[in-house]
């Protein structure tokens, strides 16, 4: 961008003070959001690290609670998140040339995807409160009395899992929003679409997780 | 700028690999295939994530600080998984016939 910084008086609006340009500063900001999604895979991690050891102690118990799952709504979620990593993917695309009527589009069907995951995943929380497939508040497990309390370590992991990764979407539902009234306020394009690329980030690594969650949590023991 | 636009056709193929190995998945997952159920299960998802990482996360055009960063993310996510499982998994050794 050295030839805007001679042809203008100043510099680009977009560049903050204290990068040399904007090629510069996107490059910042993209590992910067990289080091903040390390530490949100080791947040992860923590408890897949958790989960895969309980599995290689209890694999009767994990296996015996797929029947309760539900494998099909789990695969249409997964397919309902990597839809919206779709759209995600192609509103960035619109912003790096900057059309604001398709990154309007784009971002409000990414929104719509995610609303229908968190929809879906609710649902499935509802049926398993009324299953009492909730540790601790009134769990019960008739068909595998020997399992019940390591049964119970499963749906820990499952809640608290597919629970924070509920809690990124609703994180990423809030920075869609905002995208969308800055795409409103101010011009995406070629020279400025940091916001709209790191978002777009942050909602593929949601992405991501779902995937590992998918087949650990729902598909344990679907074959028996 | 740096990146190069994406053209939509690129995208739209990543997208039918992931929702056809999503399908996959659920498929395999009926079938009995005794400890290799699990194994194909995280191919077909370790597979699903490079491709959401190098294209939908652009790093197929980062710079290599940044794929560095990235790589030094999972080898830290393996470190933690595969010194844990060194304890974990390898304390019946100490004591014969008991296995955890």
């Amino acid at each position: 961008m050295a030839d805007l910084d001679t042809t203008i008086e100043g510099h680009p609006p977009f560049l903050q003070h204290h990068f040399d340009d904007l090629h510069q500063q996107l490059d910042s900001s993209t590992l910067g959001m990289w080091v903040f999604l390390l530490t949100e895979i080791m947040f992860f991690g923590g408890m897949f690290g958790a989960y895969t050891i309980y599995r290689t102690m209890y694999p009767g118990a994990f296996a015996s609670t797929s029947r309760y799952m539900e494998p099909v709504l789990g695969g249409i979620n997964t397919a309902v998140l990597i839809c919206s990593s779709l759209t995600m993917a192609l509103a960035v695309r619109y912003a790096q040339i900057g059309k604001r009527k398709l990154i309007r589009i784009f971002l409000i069907l990414t929104m719509i995807f995610g609303i229908a995951f968190i929809g879906v995943k609710f649902s499935e929380y509802y049926m398993h409160w009324k299953e009492h497939l909730v540790p601790w508040m009134d769990f019960q497990y008739p068909e595998h009395p020997e399992f019940f309390h390591q049964a119970q370590i499963l749906f820990c992991f499952y809640f608290f899992m597919t629970g924070f990764h509920a809690l990124h979407m609703f994180v990423g539902l809030g920075l869609l929003t905002w995208l969308l009234i800055k795409n409103e306020r101010m011009s995406f394009g070629s020279e400025y679409y940091t916001p709209v690329e790191i978002t777009g980030l942050y909602w593929h690594f949601v992405d991501i997780v779902w995937i590992f969650l998918f087949p650990l949590l729902y598909l344990i023991g679907a074959n028996k | 700028m740096n990146h190069k636009v994406v053209p939509v056709r690129t995208y739209l193929l990543i997208w039918a690999i992931l929702i056809c190995a999503t399908f996959t998945t659920l498929g395999i997952a009926f079938l009995d295939l005794g400890p290799w159920n699990i194994v194909v299960a995280l191919m077909i998802a370790f597979t699903k994530m490079s491709l959401v990482v190098l294209f939908f996360m652009h790093v197929k055009q980062q710079n290599n600080l940044t794929r560095l960063f990235v790589v030094a993310g999972f080898l830290f996510l393996g470190i933690l998984i595969a010194l844990a499982m060194s304890d974990y998994g390898t304390r019946n050794w100490l004591t014969p016939g008991r296995m955890w």
